[in-house]
């Protein structure tokens, strides 16, 4: 039945291969929390520089999006960084 | 000169002994000379597998320490006669042998022998790095669940740290009935999610447990993993071998068949 198809649960086969995809992500890029952290003080200083941050919305994450050239899905760096003012630049 | 394939897995109770037993079983049926090494001091497994465990005097550790010559340490098989298994030591732990020690050990069996295998103990730590030392080639057994997998990843991330010319894949113990019904994953997942060459897919088969439970190891019989493993070992000479069909739907006949086929082993 077509119906079937739309109600049926996803097989517990590719909920596994999902998860897996997802958690060697973050095995194979090595990253701990620690690391993660200093990366993403080291992020804001640099961009503080330049523009005011607003650091409560930051988020920063590795995940894994789809290559450009067909390589599949990559590890990537996504950063989410509001900025709530832009710094007059005094010269 | 010989080659030296490690076989590890990085999560235990995967089916590495087993692996290692039956792989050296069906290369040394094909008329190759093999010997067999239980890296995994202070969990000796590999010699009660092969039905050995009667025979042994010295072990891993007596040779590297010099106790004995390699040569008295080696038990020849009760089958296989260009078969040999070095047993691990029971009462030792895994920094009575150093890496380097292995190194040398692998290269002087090379001179003897046409293939040694190294069963690898669980982990990561000290007894991995002194099974994978002499290795320049790798088997990686995992089975099609998550934390197995996982582990297995991990393995292969190490071994191509460590530049193992080559590293092939074996899944075990899959089970058609649920892979058919995506409640397990099958051998295609594993590869996808892993990204290494498959070399064998190993059915679970109760065969494995009564071959296990008389020593015998059962490569080469007329059984689904007893034909799996000759397959990888056919692979592993370099032959191409197409994959065992673990899907075929069993008609009426031949499960009568396979019934009787059953009592009979008994």
């Amino acid at each position: 039945m077509i119906f079937d198809n739309f109600f049926r649960k996803k097989s517990s086969g590719s909920v596994a291969k999902d998860r897996l995809k997802l958690v060697l992500v973050s095995d194979r890029a090595n990253c701990s929390p620690e690391l993660m952290e200093q990366m993403k003080s080291d992020i804001i200083q640099v961009i503080s520089k330049y523009v005011e941050i607003d650091i409560h919305g930051l988020d920063i994450k590795i995940t894994q999006t789809e290559s450009g050239e067909g390589h599949g899905t990559v590890p990537a760096l996504i950063a989410n960084i509001p900025i709530s003012e832009m710094k007059v630049k005094n010269s | 000169m010989g080659e030296v394939i490690v076989i590890t897995s990085g999560k235990g109770g995967v089916g590495k002994t087993t692996t290692t037993a039956n792989l050296g079983t069906g290369l040394a049926q094909m008329g190759k000379s093999v010997v067999l090494i239980d890296t995994d001091i202070g969990l000796r497994n590999l010699d009660v597998v092969m039905g050995l465990e009667n025979r042994i005097v010295y072990n891993l550790v007596d040779v590297i320490e010099g106790t004995c010559r390699i040569n008295q340490a080696l038990i020849k098989d009760k089958r296989n006669p260009s078969l040999y298994l070095l047993p691990s030591a029971q009462t030792k732990d895994k920094s009575a042998v150093s890496p380097e020690q292995m190194r040398k050990l692998a290269e002087e069996l090379k001179e003897k022998f046409d293939y040694i295998l190294m069963d690898c103990p669980a982990g990561i730590e000290q007894g991995f790095q002194n099974a994978i030392a002499g290795a320049t080639r790798a088997l990686v057994v995992t089975t099609p669940e998550v934390s197995a997998i996982r582990d297995a990843d991990r393995i292969i991330g190490l071994l191509d740290a460590a530049e193992m010319d080559r590293t092939d894949l074996i899944v075990n113990r899959l089970r058609a009935d649920m892979v058919k019904k995506e409640e397990m994953m099958s051998s295609n997942d594993v590869v996808e999610v892993l990204g290494i060459n498959l070399i064998g897919v190993v059915p679970d088969d109760e065969n494995i447990v009564i071959s296990t439970n008389k020593g015998e190891p059962l490569v080469g019989s007329d059984t689904l993993a007893g034909k799996a493993y000759m397959n990888i070992c056919r692979r592993i000479l370099g032959e191409e071998v197409p994959m065992l069909d673990l899907y075929r739907k069993d008609g009426f006949m031949s499960k009568l068949v396979s019934k009787f086929k059953k009592k009979e082993l008994k």
